[in-house]
C-alpha cells in the first residue's frame, strides 16, 4: 500500500522491542520514512543517548523540540524530535493540578518514591498521557514513540489498565481512562514490534504480541525484522559442488589464501543466511502478521546515508503490503 | 590474569552481568555446567530464562514450586542445581524470616503496597537476585553459586538495591508518621499529615492507607533487613566472588560494558573476565579484493562485507582492552553455538574454557 496511507491510519505508532534489537534504529527509520511520504513526524524517546542523533547527524534528543531532518525533496515533510522523560511527566502533572508548591516537599520528604511504588507504572502512565497530549493537539502528523524494551513495553503499556483499577476516582484514573481510549483505538494508535531473524528475539517478539493483543488491545501493525544479510546473486550455490570449478576457471593465479577466504566469507554468508531464513519461517508460522525487512548494515557506526538506506527498505516493503495488513 | 577456568575451578560465587539481550543467561548456565563438569557442586540461579534454556536444562518449572534449587542430570562428575528465582517468593521469605510473629508477616504479605514492593519496585529483582545467591552460598549442598543478573543497564543497580530498599523500608515518612504527638513533633506530623492529603487527591486515599498500613506492621524489621544487606553486600566484594562481564562487538552493549567495568572498579569490584558472544569470524585480508568478473563479484563482495564486519568488531571491542587486560577477554563465535539442549550448553562450554584445561587440585 502507499506509505502515506499506510502512516496515515494512526496517529501515534508506538514502536517495540527486545533490547539489541534495533528499535531506536527502526523508530528513527519509521519517522524518516514517514516523512519522506509527506507527513510531518515527531520521534519521542524517553531516555536520552541512544543511535538518533548519529543517525540524523544531529545533537542528542532533549526536552525542548528539535529538528533531526528538514525533508530535502519535493513532497517531503520533517522529522522532530524530543525527550519526554517520566520523572519530567509526574513533576509536570502535579503542577499542571495545582501541586506545583508541594511538589518539592513531596520530594524533599521521600513521599514521590512512596506514591511511586504504592501506584506502579504511575511514570508510564504519565509518559503515555503526555504522548496523548501531543496527539490530541495534534503536534505532528505523526509521533513515533520509541517505547522501552520488550518485557517492560508489555508493564508500560499496561500501566494504565494497572493503575485504574488501584487509583479509584480521581485525576489519575482519568487520565488512565484518556490514554486506555488511545491505546485500544487503531485509527490512533498501533504499536510495530522489531525483532530479528534469530531464535530468541523471535520467541520474545511472539509473546510479546500477544500480551500485548491479549491484555492491552493495542492493535499491532507488522513486525519489523531487523538485520537481514542478503546472499548476492551468483553465491547461492552448492559451494563443495561449484566453487573450485569456478576458482579454476576464473581466477586460477588466486593465492590459497585468498582463495580459502573467499570460500569461508561465502560459506559463513550462506549459513548465517539460512538462519535467518528458518527463523523468519517460525516467526510467520507462531504470529499471525505482516512483515517488513531491513538490511543488515555493515558500517559499525550507522550515519545519514544508512537511515537513508533503511527508510528506502521500509518504503518498499510497505508498498508491497497488502491492504489488509497495514 | 586468572582464566576462566581457574575461576570456575576455585571461586565459590560468579555473578554474571551485563546488557539485556547479550546471551548472559545461556553463557551463565553454560559456565555452570563447565564448573560442575569439573567436579564442583553448582547451583545456577537464572532469571526469566527463555522456555528453551530451561527445556534444554531439564527444567521442570512445574516442578519447581518454591523458588528451591533443582537437581540438572547431565554427564559427568559433578553436581548441577538450577534455581528459576522468583523474585515474590524470594521476597515473601525474607519477610517472614524477619517478621517477629508469623501473622505480622502474613498481614505484610497480604498488604497490596507490599505486593508493589515485592513486584514492581525498581530494583527489587536485583535484590532477590542477591537475596538469593546469598542463601545459596550459605547452603552446604554447593561449592559454587553461578548467578545470572537482571537485564540492568546500569552495573551498580544489583549492589545498590539492596541498600536502596532497606533504605526505603526504613522510610522517614514513614518515621514521621509515627512519631509520637506532642511538642515539636505534633508539627511535623501535621506536615506529614498534609503530604498523605496530597497523595491520597493524586492516587487515592486506599492507596495510601495500604502504604501506613504496611510501614505499621513492618516497624522493627529494618534492623534484620539491613543485617541482611550488609552481609550480601560483602559477600559480593568478597574474594571468593568472581564478575564475569557477557556483552556482544556492538558498539552500545561494549560502552555500556566498559562502563559496567569503571563503575564497579569505584565500588571496589574488579572484573575478572569478559565473554563476548556472537564474534563474527575474522579475517587474514585486511585489504579489499577486486575484481571485473561478474562470476566472482559476489564472492568478492561478500568476502570484503566479512572483513569489515571484522575489522568494525576489532574496533568495538578495543575499547574493553583499554580498560581490561586483554587476556580476560573471551570470545564465542556467532553461529557455531545454538543451545537447543545440555549437548549445546556443554558445545558452549567447550568454547569458554577449551578442553585440555583439568581441574587444578
Amino acid at each position: 500500500m502507499d506509505p502515506a496511507e499506510f502512516f496515515a491510519a494512526s496517529r501515534v505508532l508506538i514502536v517495540a522491542g527486545k533490547g539489541g534489537v534495533g528499535k531506536s534504529t527502526m523508530s528513527a527509520a519509521l519517522a524518516r520514512t514517514a516523512a519522506r511520504a509527506g507527513l510531518s513526524t515527531l520521534l519521542i524517546r524517553l531516555t536520552p543517548g541512544g543511535p538518533i542523533s548519529r543517525l540524523f547527524a544531529q545533537p542528542d534528543l532533549t526536552k525542548s523540540e528539535q529538528t533531526l531532518h528538514p525533508g530535502a525533496d519535493e513532497g517531503e515533510s520533517d522529522v522532530r524530535g524530543r525527550l519526554v522523560t517520566p520523572d519530567e511527566a509526574l513533576a509536570e502533572y502535579l503542577s499542571d493540578h495545582g501541586l506545583s508548591r508541594i511538589t518539592r516537599r513531596l520530594s524533599s520528604s521521600g513521599a514521590i518514591e512512596v506514591v511511586t511504588t504504592a501506584a506502579p507504572g504511575i511514570r508510564d502512565l504519565l509518559v503515555l498521557g503526555r504522548v496523548k497530549g501531543l496527539e490530541a493537539r495534534g503536534a505532528a502528523d505523526l509521533i513515533v514513540l520509541d517505547a522501552p524494551a520488550a518485557g517492560h513495553a508489555v508493564s508500560f503499556l499496561q500501566s494504565p489498565t494497572g493503575l485504574r483499577g488501584a487509583v479509584g476516582a480521581g485525576p489519575i484514573a482519568t487520565q488512565a481512562d484518556e490514554v486506555l481510549e488511545m491505546l485500544a483505538d487503531p485509527s490512533r494508535c498501533r504499536v510495530m514490534l522489531v525483532t530479528l531473524a534469530e531464535e530468541t528475539p523471535v520467541n520474545e517478539v511472539v509473546e510479546t504480541a500477544f500480551a500485548l493483543e491479549d491484555e492491552i488491545g493495542v492493535a499491532l501493525g507488522p513486525v519489523i525484522i531487523n538485520a537481514l544479510v542478503d546472499v548476492p546473486e551468483g553465491l547461492d550455490t552448492d559451494l563443495d559442488a561449484t566453487f573450485d570449478t569456478l576458482i579454476a576457471t576464473h581466477a586460477p593465479k588466486i593465492s590459497a589464501a585468498d582463495t580459502a577466504q573467499l570460500r569461508d566469507a561465502a560459506t559463513f554468508r550462506l549459513r548465517w543466511a539460512a538462519r535467518q531464513r528458518e527463523q523468519v519461517t517460525r516467526l510467520s508460522e507462531l504470529l499471525p502478521l505482516a512483515h517488513l525487512t531491513t538490511p543488515y548494515l555493515f558500517s559499525t557506526e550507522p550515519g545519514p546515508q544508512d537511515l537513508e538506506t533503511l527508510a528506502d527498505a521500509l518504503s518498499i516493503g510497505i508498498a508491497e503490503l497488502h491492504e489488509d495488513h497495514a | 590474569m586468572t582464566s576462566l577456568a581457574d575461576l570456575l575451578n576455585q571461586r565459590s560465587v560468579i555473578v554474571c552481568v551485563g546488557a539485556g539481550g547479550v546471551g548472559k543467561t545461556t553463557t551463565a548456565a553454560a559456565l555452570a555446567l563447565d564448573a560442575a563438569q569439573r567436579g564442583r557442586r553448582v547451583c545456577v540461579v537464572t532469571i526469566d530464562p527463555a522456555r528453551r534454556l530451561s527445556d534444554a536444562m531439564g527444567f521442570d518449572v512445574d516442578r519447581a514450586i518454591g523458588n528451591e534449587p533443582q537437581r540438572i542430570e547431565f554427564d559427568g562428575k559433578g553436581e548441577l542445581w538450577a534455581v528459576m528465582l522468583d523474585t515474590s517468593i524470594t521476597f515473601d521469605a525474607l519477610i517472614r524470616t524477619y517478621a517477629p510473629t508469623e501473622e505480622q508477616a502474613q498481614t505484610i504479605l497480604d498488604n497490596e503496597f507490599y505486593n508493589n514492593i515485592a513486584h514492581s519496585m525498581s530494583g527489587s529483582h536485583e535484590y532477590m537476585a542477591m537475596e538469593k545467591l546469598y542463601e545459596l552460598h550459605n547452603d552446604d549442598r554447593f561449592d559454587l553459586v553461578v548467578v545470572d543478573t537482571p537485564p540492568t543497564s546500569n552495573a551498580v543497580d544489583f549492589l545498590e538495591a539492596p541498600d536502596r530498599i532497606t533504605q526505603f523500608l526504613d522510610h522517614r515518612l514513614y518515621k514521621v508518621l509515627v512519631t509520637p504527638s506532642g511538642g515539636f513533633a505534633r508539627v511535623v506530623n501535621f506536615a506529614a499529615q498534609g503530604v498523605l492529603r496530597t497523595v491520597s487527591r493524586i492516587v487515592g486515599a486506599s492507596v495510601v492507607d495500604d502504604a501506613i498500613d504496611f510501614f505499621a506492621n513492618f516497624d522493627g524489621m529494618e534492623e534484620g533487613f539491613r543485617g541482611r544487606a550488609e552481609a550480601v553486600h560483602d559477600l559480593l566484594i568478597a574474594d571468593d566472588t568472581a564478575f564475569i562481564l557477557v556483552t556482544v562487538p556492538r558498539n552500545d552493549a561494549v560502552d555500556d560494558a566498559a562502563a559496567f567495568v569503571t563503575t564497579l572498579a569505584e565500588a571496589n569490584i574488579e572484573v575478572d573476565a569478559v565473554i563476548v558472544n556472537r564474534v563474527h569470524p575474522s579475517f587474514a585480508t585486511k585489504r579489499a579484493l577486486r575484481t571485473d568478473d561478474p562470476a566472482l563479484t559476489p564472492f568478492v563482495d561478500v568476502l570484503n562485507q566479512s572483513v569489515a564486519v571484522a575489522t568494525g568488531q576489532d574496533q568495538i571491542l578495543s575499547t574493553l582492552s583499554t580498560v581490561l587486560p586483554a587476556g580476560a577477554i573471551v570470545k564465542i563465535p556467532f553461529l557455531d553455538t545454538d543451545v537447543h539442549d545440555l549437548t549445546g550448553l556443554a558445545a558452549l562450554a567447550q568454547w569458554l574454557t577449551p578442553s585440555g584445561d583439568t581441574p587444578t587440585d
